[in-house]
């Protein structure tokens, strides 16, 4: 119960983060729930983080499994307010606000400069995770088919990664 | 690009909530945007395709998960405060449902080692997931070669420099807003 406070600040410092998506976050959430509160191991997020890809919804909703690991349903709920609430009031205030902007000039050149550098956070994002996900060949070849297929085709992401899973056990697990 | 009035239709509550819950139940597999166009724009009708283009633009350069933010401006144009409220809700609560549970038997199996193997499996798929959304949303943002560079920047700043997120979004974002500021001379910009 004690790391309550903690939660909420992290997590609500985090959903600010999130420019061009939940990954741009990636290395912040693993440097405080990790290596600054101890909430749970670099595996643990990382385990976390790939089955929330698997869950419908937004793609964040992992968080919700931090918060429960951490404090039971309290911690779950607790984090799930705070990963969204700032973000959603700040997306509801600004969204009204727009409209009256139309004509300031600085509008677009936020949205063309931040474009580039959300692109950035977000292969960063995926450097951090690959750090902690790829060890051995084996990995590496999931990783890299998955990737190819995607870029390729138009399967849905949730089945390669159920795949990934069963190819998991038979590459890992039977011996 | 002006982003048009709220249109009249009518929702309530209750509709907006079961619609935005069962995009949260159904969306598999990441692309939660084309499931809110379909239910928004095509089933629904509650906004046109331009409306949707628009807010999805605006979702994307604010914090916050595009899905989400989406949610929060469809539900304040239909019904204000409340019509916010009850659409982010519904949106994340499948998914948030179900990751607590995936919490809970983490904590109970997730050592066996089976489990562990699987496991193993599914975040080496999911580097290679996150990698191609990167590469996909690249494919679409980058326009220019000086876009390049603020993408370098901002790696080198997390990946190498090891600096925290908002710092590097401060940084990098202030100089890249900076390099793209209005200029003057706006009938003689390049094109793109």
């Amino acid at each position: 119960m004690s790391q309550l406070p903690a939660l909420i600040w992290v997590f609500a410092y985090l959903s600010l983060l999130t420019v061009g998506g939940g990954l741009a976050a990636f290395p912040e959430l693993k440097a405080l729930s990790v290596e600054r509160f101890h909430w749970l191991s670099f595996q643990e997020l990382i385990r976390f983080y790939s089955l929330g890809q698997v869950a419908p919804g937004p793609n964040m909703m992992m968080v919700a499994a931090v918060g429960e690991h951490v404090a039971g349903v309290v911690g779950a709920l607790v984090v799930v307010v705070a990963f969204f609430g700032p973000t959603g009031l700040l997306t509801l205030g600004t969204g009204r606000l727009w409209r009256k902007l139309e004509g300031w000039r600085w509008r677009d050149a936020i949205q063309r400069g931040l474009a580039p550098v959300s692109v950035g956070l977000l292969v960063a994002g995926s450097i951090s995770l690959a750090k902690g996900a790829l060890i051995g060949w084996v990995s590496v070849l999931i990783a890299g088919v998955v990737f190819l297929l995607l870029i390729r085709t138009k399967i849905n992401p949730a089945l390669l990664v159920l795949c990934g899973a069963v190819a998991g056990l038979f590459a890992f697990g039977i011996r | 690009m002006a982003v048009s009035p709220a249109p009249p239709v009518e929702a309530t509550l209750s509709q907006i909530f079961r619609a935005f819950l069962l995009i949260g139940a159904t969306s598999f597999g990441g692309g939660v945007m084309a499931y809110l166009r379909s239910s928004l724009v095509e089933k629904h009708r509650w906004l046109d395709d331009e409306s949707f283009v628009q807010l999805l633009a605006m979702s994307q350069s604010l914090p916050g998960l595009n899905s989400t933010n989406m949610a929060v401006l469809v539900g304040d144009r239909l019904r204000g405060n409340m019509g916010a409220l009850v659409a982010i809700a519904g949106i994340c609560l499948p998914g948030g449902i179900l990751m607590f549970f995936v919490g809970m038997l983490h904590r109970q199996h997730g050592a066996r080692p089976l489990v562990t193997a699987a496991l193993h499996g599914v975040t080496a798929a999911a580097v290679g997931l996150v990698a191609a959304v990167a590469v996909q949303i690249a494919r679409k943002v980058l326009t220019r070669m000086d876009d390049l560079a603020f993408v370098v920047l901002a790696v080198i700043g997390v990946s190498v420099l090891h600096q925290s997120v908002l710092v590097v979004l401060f940084v990098v974002g202030a100089i890249a807003i900076w390099w793209y500021r209005p200029r003057d001379e706006a009938p003689g910009r390049p094109a793109q």
